[in-house]
């Protein structure tokens, strides 16, 4: 690991607001402020800011930007108008996933690609080695800040007007210009807002002004976990391919991109495993690595992301198991260091809001 | 709720941030403030059975919170006659109330001497500072 941890704009004001500091990716992030749990429960019964400024933002520009992506993302960027965004994967010749990430259409010949900081500098290679006449890949992060303010009552307290998921618009907040993104990572209602870095504490401080609560990547990462979302380099990465994962909603199989004949292979023949979602039936926590047991000799499986679940209560996950496993209500046995504890696979997502 | 910071002058005190309160041939044990501001609000706490034996200086269980797993230290030897249910099927109590609702075991003492080597607040507390 690098000796010196990448700051964000917002850095001093994680500090000032007592937040518990942690090494993430290469930068110094929040992982909580009051606790992994209130910050929790706030975005799903109100609203809550994740400063999520550590990730990472490519445009692609130019007459032939669309057949560079439409080549290397797996989603059909086609579909996409401008003012539209569309979860998408940035697959290798394997048909392994190099990245998720949301593809912003900002005009005819213009996309933002909003990738995980894990994987800025991979996708950003991948892509420029790509480059086509009439496409430009830049990488932008630095002159961008990303605040993802997330709950039921998120856009109604930034004073923002109604939109459908997954479209953007430009709009004002307490005076900041800022990209206002219909999407997000938690399963509530709310927007990301894409702005300058420099306007970034202005913008920060106008959000939690208007009662917004200050939430870390704990949370961030309990709350992904209950809606089923994916986190790569745990439950998905460059070893593992989208139609096992369960994304095979995001890909196109009948246009060409990267590794596109073995996603169809895949398809066809059935994937060998696929990643479940699991709740414990007794108290334990699944952590990242647990192996996973399966009734007589139906093979055994890995944890690829476990926590407890501040809405359910219980111990939840997900995991790779035998394909002929992965239907709901089988019962699994997750090795917790050691101590076999029940579980039972269920259907995605684990957590959904009543009513 | 957390509780705020505090070392209790009445309790012995173990460098892996575990406390005891004896009491004659019996002691409760938890783990201390410090401990549970570490870990962040408890999920699970995975406790021996009663009846089994914990010995000092030795991991006798596990506690959890959503970001982090520590096993917890006996600071004396002894039979486990008790385990905390309320913490059981409540975890964050220990959060709230360490050295209160959150203790974690009552225990048979085995050798009243293994108490000297425990600290007192005084010295727990210089072992924080110092840390």
């Amino acid at each position: 690991m690098a000796a010196t941890l990448l700051h964000t704009p917002l850095h001093d004001r994680h500090v000032e607001l007592g937040a518990r500091m942690v090494p993430f990716a290469g930068w110094e992030m929040p992982v909580q402020y009051a606790g992994v749990i209130a910050e929790h429960r706030a975005v799903r019964a109100d609203a809550g800011v994740f400063d999520v400024s550590h990730m990472g933002e490519l445009e692609v520009e130019g007459p032939h930007a669309h057949d560079l992506l439409q080549g290397t993302l797996s989603n059909d960027l086609d579909k996409l108008e401008p003012g539209q965004a569309q979860y998408t994967l940035l697959t290798n010749e394997d048909g392994g996933i190099i990245d998720d990430l949301i593809a912003y259409r900002l005009g005819a010949h213009s996309y933002l690609l909003v990738v995980n900081a894990a994987n800025r500098e991979d996708a950003y290679a991948w892509l420029k080695e790509r480059e086509i006449r009439g496409s430009d890949v830049r990488d932008v992060s630095e002159d961008c800040a990303l605040l993802a303010a997330q709950g039921p009552r998120a856009i109604e307290r930034l004073g923002l007007p109604p939109a459908r998921p997954f479209t953007f618009a430009e709009a004002s907040i307490d005076g900041v210009e800022t990209m206002v993104n219909r999407t997000g990572y938690t399963g509530e209602d709310g927007c990301e807002l894409l702005c300058m870095s420099e306007d970034a504490i202005r913008l920060w401080d106008a959000v939690l002004e208007r009662g917004v609560v200050p939430c870390g990547l704990g949370a961030r990462d309990t709350l992904r976990l209950e809606v089923c979302y994916p986190l790569h380099g745990n439950d998905i990465g460059p070893e593992t391919d989208a139609i096992s994962a369960g994304l095979g909603w995001a890909c196109a199989l009948d246009k060409e991109f990267e590794g596109v004949d073995v996603l169809r292979r895949v398809k066809a023949d059935g994937p060998e495993r696929r990643l479940v979602a699991f709740v414990m039936e007794e108290k334990a926590v699944p952590r990242q690595g647990m192996p996973i047991g399966v009734a007589g000799d139906g093979g055994s499986g890995e944890v690829t992301s476990g926590s407890h679940s501040p809405m359910l209560e219980i111990g939840i996950g997900m995991g790779y198991v035998p394909a002929a496993q992965a239907q709901p209500e089988t019962e699994l046995t997750i090795d917790v260091r050691g101590r076999p504890r029940r579980a039972r696979v269920v259907k995605k997502p684990i957590y959904k809001r009543e009513g | 709720m957390a509780a705020a910071e505090s070392y209790p002058d009445d309790l012995k005190y173990h460098s892996e941030h575990d406390w005891a309160r004896i009491q004659g041939d019996e002691a409760v044990v938890g783990i201390t403030w410090f401990a549970t501001d570490a870990l962040g609000e408890l999920v699970h706490f995975e406790a021996p059975e009663v009846g089994s034996t914990v010995t000092k200086d030795q991991s006798y269980g596990e506690v959890e919170s959503v970001k982090a797993v520590s096993d917890v230290i006996a600071p004396l030897s002894g039979e486990v006659l008790e385990v905390n249910e309320r913490v059981i099927n409540a975890p964050e109590t220990v959060n709230e109330d360490p050295y209160g609702d959150g203790w974690l075991l009552r225990v048979r003492v085995a050798d009243p001497d293994e108490a000297d080597a425990l600290l007192d607040a005084g010295a727990y507390r210089q072992l924080l500072a110092d840390q």
